[in-house]
């Protein structure tokens, strides 16, 4: 009996826990959503975020994107010429690139470039009281360091993606034109003859989305991580961990939300 | 009688099973500096973290200049709050930033000065602690320990604060540079006035920083009296703690 109550009572606190843990995240969210519109504001703070988020994840972000985009061309082919379908290869690749591929694959490389590396500076502060010293020194600490990486998340994805997606269509115009014998003129034709704007647009709205979750995971768990090294080490697997899973998930969501009307 | 600078009664702290503070009265009059002793988590940390809102008690009232922070509006205890001063244990330096954006920070937080003027101004407070000017645009990792503890001096008085705490400020320090540092916090809390509240374990360092001494045991103050009593005070739990004495009613949990 007691074996079945511990038990019970194991689900019970692991519901309990989750639930906790669920309310804290939100709560740590619309607190640093709330404090990126009440002054002061840090825009030298944001810069820097925007530099770490942004320019500094573009050389892994565009070779990602070179890279898909070349093997997706090559994978349609190989896929479609069974078909002899292999004119729809342009239209596949811009459309897999833009809708799909650019936001998702830009937000897993930020989420382990950026987002670890934010998990892992607030963790050390955390664990070496600068966090407790900003408080005593008149500053806001969700203020000053939360604030900030939200809001360069939600700008800075978005522009890689952009980046990105230019980068994938041209990784499949490479290996359509150099390798495939398509021509080039007739390939860009019809990229862009059955792209629409709101292909681009889900893409960005969806890499908005994913640089405030990734900016979001790695403040939270930096911002709560104890225990030293150890505790720092863990905060950091955790904010990818949770970034990645999230970012697949609300794609899911969000594809639903703007695509199946 | 004056009211006291800081006046704190029946502070309670829990976390898990454990009850660190239980029950704290203690008063802290303007202008003195009071020494809080007691062994590893007997809760003098988080007693000083509660008065800084860094911790949240579950009870008790922590009245600074006679206003209760504990029951004040976020905005007003944060201004009331801000009158402290706090050099913590590491140091706890910002890394991204150089020697003199860390000591001119608080002021910059403050909008007290203009941040053209930030790095003279932090010259003058470097050189305060005995710092040269060509410490100023070290980054904190370049600096010994010594020197960290003198930058995170120099941080917490800038703003020239009406209340100051250090938490154990000689540890990790030689006996030297734990007496130079201890001589410049009593220089620097004289010339400002300051009120403070120091923590730590060692003794020489208790007489040469405090006026008044208190021992946190078991969650409560057990002890309260001249710091330069310390090492006689006559309270069997004051006197194993500072002869570090093994034997006595102070039991370590140790197993054997």
């Amino acid at each position: 009996m007691n074996a079945i109550l511990n038990f019970v009572a194991r689900i019970g606190a692991a519901v309990l826990d989750a639930v906790a843990f669920v309310g804290e995240l939100g709560l740590f969210a619309l607190a640093g959503l709330s404090h990126i519109f009440r002054p002061p504001f840090y825009p030298r703070l944001v810069g820097r975020s925007l530099m770490e988020i942004g320019f500094f994840s573009l050389p892994v972000v565009a070779l990602t994107a070179l890279f898909t985009g070349m093997v997706l061309a090559l994978q349609s082919y190989t896929g479609f010429s069974r078909f002899n379908a292999e004119s729809a290869i342009a239209s596949v690749v811009i459309l897999s690139v833009t809708r799909e591929l650019g936001p998702v694959l830009a937000g897993l490389m930020v989420s382990g470039r950026a987002g670890a590396a934010m998990a892992a500076e607030l963790g050390t502060m955390r664990v070496t009281d600068q966090i407790d010293a900003l408080s005593t020194l008149s500053t806001n600490p969700m203020k000053y360091l939360v604030a900030p990486r939200l809001l360069a998340g939600v700008i800075a994805v978005p522009l890689l993606v952009a980046v990105a997606d230019i980068l994938g269509v041209m990784g499949g115009f490479l290996v359509a034109t150099v390798k495939l014998g398509f021509s080039p003129g007739t390939y860009l034709t019809s990229s862009f003859a059955n792209l629409r704007s709101e292909d681009v647009v889900s893409g960005l709205i969806k890499a908005a989305v994913f640089g405030f979750v990734i900016a979001l995971m790695g403040c939270f768990h930096g911002y709560r991580s104890k225990g030293g090294a150890q505790g720092v080490g863990a905060a950091t697997t955790s904010a990818v961990v949770s970034a990645s899973i999230l970012i697949l998930a609300l794609d899911y969501v969000l594809t639903q939300v703007l695509f199946i009307k | 009688m004056s009211t006291p600078k800081i006046r704190i009664r029946g502070l309670k702290k829990h976390f898990g099973p454990k009850k660190v503070l239980d029950g704290v009265d203690l008063d802290v009059m303007p202008g003195t500096g009071l020494v809080v002793i007691g062994g590893s988590g007997s809760g003098k940390s988080v007693l000083i973290k509660s008065i800084l809102g860094l911790v949240q008690p579950d009870a008790g009232v922590i009245e600074i200049d006679g206003e209760d922070v504990l029951t004040a509006s976020p905005r007003r205890a944060a201004a009331v709050r801000a009158q402290i001063g706090m050099l913590f244990q590491n140091g706890a330096l910002f890394d991204s930033m150089s020697v003199w954006e860390n000591v001119a920070f608080g002021l910059l937080a403050e909008k007290k000065i203009a941040r053209r003027q930030a790095r003279g101004k932090a010259v003058e407070v470097l050189a305060q602690v005995g710092l040269a000017d060509s410490v100023a645009d070290l980054s904190p990792a370049e600096l010994s320990g010594g020197m960290q503890k003198r930058v995170g001096l120099a941080r917490a008085i800038a703003s020239g604060p009406a209340i100051i705490f250090f938490d154990e400020p000689t540890t990790g320090l030689d006996p030297i540079m734990g007496a130079v540092i201890d001589e410049l916090i009593v220089d620097c809390v004289k010339r400002l006035g300051s009120t403070s509240i120091a923590i730590t374990h060692d003794m020489a360092s208790a007489r040469r920083i405090g006026d008044q001494a208190a021992m946190l045991f078991e969650g409560k103050i057990c002890w309260t009296g001249p710091a330069d009593s310390l090492m006689n005070s006559g309270n069997e739990l004051v006197d194993q703690f500072t002869h570090g004495r093994a034997d006595g009613p102070i039991k370590m949990a140790l197993r054997r």
